[in-house]
């Protein structure tokens, strides 16, 4: 990492939008196609109507219910004069027209997604969003459906059926859309069910290609443009000789995550979760491609390379967050880079063109391992910490949702910090043997989640990724599971389990202001142009998820290991927060007005 | 005298009590529904491993025949391991599926109605385990998943485990009043 330090003023900007290197930004269109905002990820608006010094003077512009009360983890988005929001199961598209006062609803679609799959839905019945492209909104719906909705009219398109709840799977991600394709992945990591990415036409629905995430090369898409940077990557076929016999075809591996683009390298990198079972015992190997990178070209899916965060996972630390592209002088040159705070502790910096690490940080307190060998890439476990069946090994840190799970980073290109919303949690766990049953959890793990050192289990952090350092972090009384915005007024947003919404500072994160909305928030904030010419800031309320189980699935935390052991953690929130579902936008007066 | 009798008479109940608590049996107390017996339709759509076709023979009793029994309850929790159950309800908090502690019961805690939810499944994710696995296993986690409230003598409700302990034990739980009371019991369904 010394050899980077110096090298902490570099000015960095947006790769992802094909610019040359300059400190200039693009403007901003206002708009906010897809969750991560921008193909590089950063969910970064360049508005900067609101800024450190009038952020305070934020006020309620309008508010709408989506009448569902489960977890609402998605980014609204906007393009044009209307606003598209894709709710928790039964994951209901509303459509809100912004050009009018109060942004009345334009429509609603709703896919009639099957009662049955909230059975294989692993951790509240989530959605993370929907996709803008060409006069269409794409979205997925739990029980493996990918919808095209005309923008316009809110009329079906077309909608393609891709899994099996049957088999326990189901989907909960938000597409991306590529040139003309859709990319979209499974979930099921808990259900044994095995990952995969698919690319469907845009216009038809129709699959292009699939990439599962474990079996033979032929089934991952891998062949001789396949040139991961480490050599234990390398060599025919080891999606199957790195398991047990036919264990990879219930191996895991999903891509429930997020998916970067980068036009010039044409290459989109996302993640893979977790595999199964839980308890590693029964999956001894390497287990690939579960818990890493992959990139691959979106035109056909063939892997270009991969890079395992975890290999032979212990702990489920699912390689599936977010991948944010950036490009920045290292030593005097300029790097095409992509910045991934990962589950197991560590924020890595990878070369995006060949798949190297060029560092990897912990970033919360990690017990788990001592850091990657940048030599030959491998995360060095620790081996007190290998969960041994029959045992009970305590002290796990960090715990199973990682030091950070899904929720998303921002990255802002003026500060070049990375604000990352996550958890400080760690836990004791005793793993056991598991049967296969299609249709039933595949876990083999008791878990109790329990606060990390100092004692605050949410933690909201500036981390600046090349000095590998933190810059300053806010810490809060439950994990923080909301997304992060960046803006070019400075002005950094997140929101807490127990309901707060709040602006900070992007250089020190001093608290601007701060907004108490009715549930816990666990969605993405946005900024807009709203058609008025004012920006606004969006986001949805409504407590669930994985951490806020809880209180979703009204569970009973007498019970530490109910909800995979984050009902251990999390025995005061029913206390602190209600159901909810609810769309806050806020805007300065006289757009704000409450 | 008369105390002395009800002494005795108490005695005697107490060992008949013991002995069925202790009692291991190869074949289940409750008769089989016969292959005459009506079928029910399954509710929910999920089955494990591979679907079956056909509906489901539900209870002839709307009493378990292990309510009594200590070692078919701990037969019961190893079950529920087995079969993945805890998956979905833990170790009673509920995670995927809802908590089975606590006094809140939407498709009725007595054991018929709880043998129904599990061979039948329920229309919200639970899995249909009818013809998968047998009825006395079924009975057997029947009376588990009553014990994690409460509903049985405590001298028969599971004292540890023998994983990581996610609380207190089933013994030591208070009993849960459930939350709707049950209706009252209806003619069994098939009865001779």
């Amino acid at each position: 990492m010394k050899r980077l330090g110096s090298l902490a003023g570099a000015w960095i900007t947006l790769l992802g939008l094909g610019l040359p290197a300059t400190a200039q930004l693009p403007p901003d269109d206002g708009q906010w196609l897809r969750p991560a905002k921008d193909y590089a990820s950063t969910r970064f608006s360049g508005l900067d109507q609101v800024h450190e010094r009038n952020a305070s003077q934020l006020k309620l512009a309008f508010s709408f219910s989506t009448g569902v009360v489960r977890g609402h983890e998605a980014a609204p988005i906007v393009a044009g004069g209307t606003m598209y929001i894709v709710g928790p199961y039964p994951n209901t598209l509303f459509a809100l027209d912004l050009t009018k006062p109060g942004a009345p609803l334009k429509w609603t679609f709703d896919p009639k997604p099957d009662p049955s799959a909230k059975g294989v839905a692993c951790c509240d019945l989530v959605n993370r969003g929907a996709a803008y492209a060409d006069g269409r909104v794409f979205f997925n719906t739990l029980d493996n459906q990918t919808l095209a909705v005309d923008a316009a009219t809110g009329k079906e398109l077309w909608r393609a059926k891709l899994g099996e709840i049957k088999l326990g799977e189901s989907m909960t991600m938000a597409p991306l859309v590529v040139k003309d394709k859709v990319l979209v992945g499974n979930s099921g990591g808990e259900f044994g069910v095995r990952g995969w990415l698919t690319a469907l036409d845009a216009a038809t629905g129709r699959i292009v290609w699939r990439a599962f995430s474990t079996g033979p090369d032929k089934d991952a898409l891998i062949g001789p443009n396949f040139k991961p940077f480490y050599a234990q990557d390398r060599g025919a076929d080891l999606g199957v000789s790195s398991w047990p016999p036919d264990a990879w075809k219930i191996g895991g591996g999903n891509a429930w995550g997020w998916i970067s683009y980068d036009p010039a390298l044409d290459l989109i990198y996302y993640g893979t979760g977790n595999p199964g079972p839980w308890n590693p015992e029964q999956r001894p190997g390497d287990n690939k491609w579960t818990s890493g990178v992959f990139a691959r070209k979106p035109d056909t899916g063939e892997a270009i390379w991969y890079y395992q965060y975890s290999p032979h996972d212990l702990h489920d630390y699912d390689g599936v967050n977010e991948h944010v592209l950036i490009d920045a002088n290292l030593a005097g040159q300029p790097r095409k880079l992509l910045v991934h705070p990962d589950r197991n502790g560590h924020v890595y910096l990878i070369d995006r063109t060949t798949g190297q690490v060029l560092s990897a940080n912990a970033f919360v307190p990690v017990t788990t391992s001592s850091g990657v060998d940048l030599q030959t890439g491998r995360l060095r476990y620790n081996p007190d910490k290998e969960p041994r069946a029959g045992e009970t090994i305590r002290n796990i840190c960090p715990a199973s949702p990682g030091g950070k799970d899904w929720q998303p980073s921002a990255w802002s290109p003026r500060t070049g910090l990375l604000y990352i919303p996550h958890q400080n949690l760690c836990q004791d766990a005793e793993t056991s043997q598991v049967s296969y049953i299609a249709g039933t959890p595949f876990v083999g793990a008791d878990i109790k989640m329990n606060p990390g050192p100092g004692g605050s289990r949410g933690l909201f952090t500036a981390w600046d990724p090349l000095t590998g350092k933190k810059a300053w972090s806010i810490a809060e009384h439950f994990p923080v599971w909301s997304g992060a915005l960046a803006t070019a007024g400075d002005v950094v947003f997140y929101g807490t389990m127990d309901g707060w919404f709040k602006a900070v500072s992007a250089k020190t994160g001093t608290l601007l202001w701060q907004y108490k909305t009715a549930s816990g928030i666990i969605g993405q904030p946005i900024a807009y142009r709203g058609p008025d010419g004012n920006e606004y800031i969006a986001v949805l309320s409504g407590i669930g998820g994985w951490a806020g189980a809880v209180v979703a699935g009204n569970l009973d935390t007498r019970d530490g290991t109910a909800a995979g052991g984050f009902a251990n953690a999390m025995k005061d929130l029913k206390a602190a927060t209600t159901l909810g579902g609810m769309l806050y936008v806020f805007a300065l007066p006289p757009a704000g007005v409450r | 005298m008369r105390a002395a009798a009800l002494l005795s008479v108490l005695a005697v109940a107490t060992a008949l009590a013991a002995c069925e608590r202790e009692a291991r049996r190869f074949e289940t107390t409750v008769p089989s529904p016969g292959a005459s017996a009506p079928e029910s339709p399954r509710v929910g759509a999920l089955q494990p491993a591979t679907p079956q076709q056909g509906g489901v023979k539900l209870s002839t009793v709307s009493q378990g025949p292990y309510e009594g029994n200590a070692f078919a309850v701990n037969q019961g929790k190893r079950l529920f391991r087995w079969y993945n159950c805890n998956g979905c309800h833990a170790m009673g908090g509920g995670s995927i599926g809802p908590a089975l502690m606590d006094d809140q019961w939407k498709y009725g805690s007595s054991s018929s109605a709880i043998f129904a939810s599990i061979m039948q499944g329920r229309p919200e994710g639970m899995p249909s385990f009818g013809g998968h696995i047998t009825d006395d296993q079924a009975w057997q986690i029947v009376a588990y998943v009553r014990s994690m409230s409460g509903q049985l003598r405590k001298d028969v409700e599971p004292s540890r485990g023998d994983t990581l302990s996610g609380g207190e034990p089933e013994v030591a739980r208070k009993p849960e009043k459930p939350r709707p009371a049950d209706p009252p019991p209806q003619p069994p369904v098939g009865s001779r």
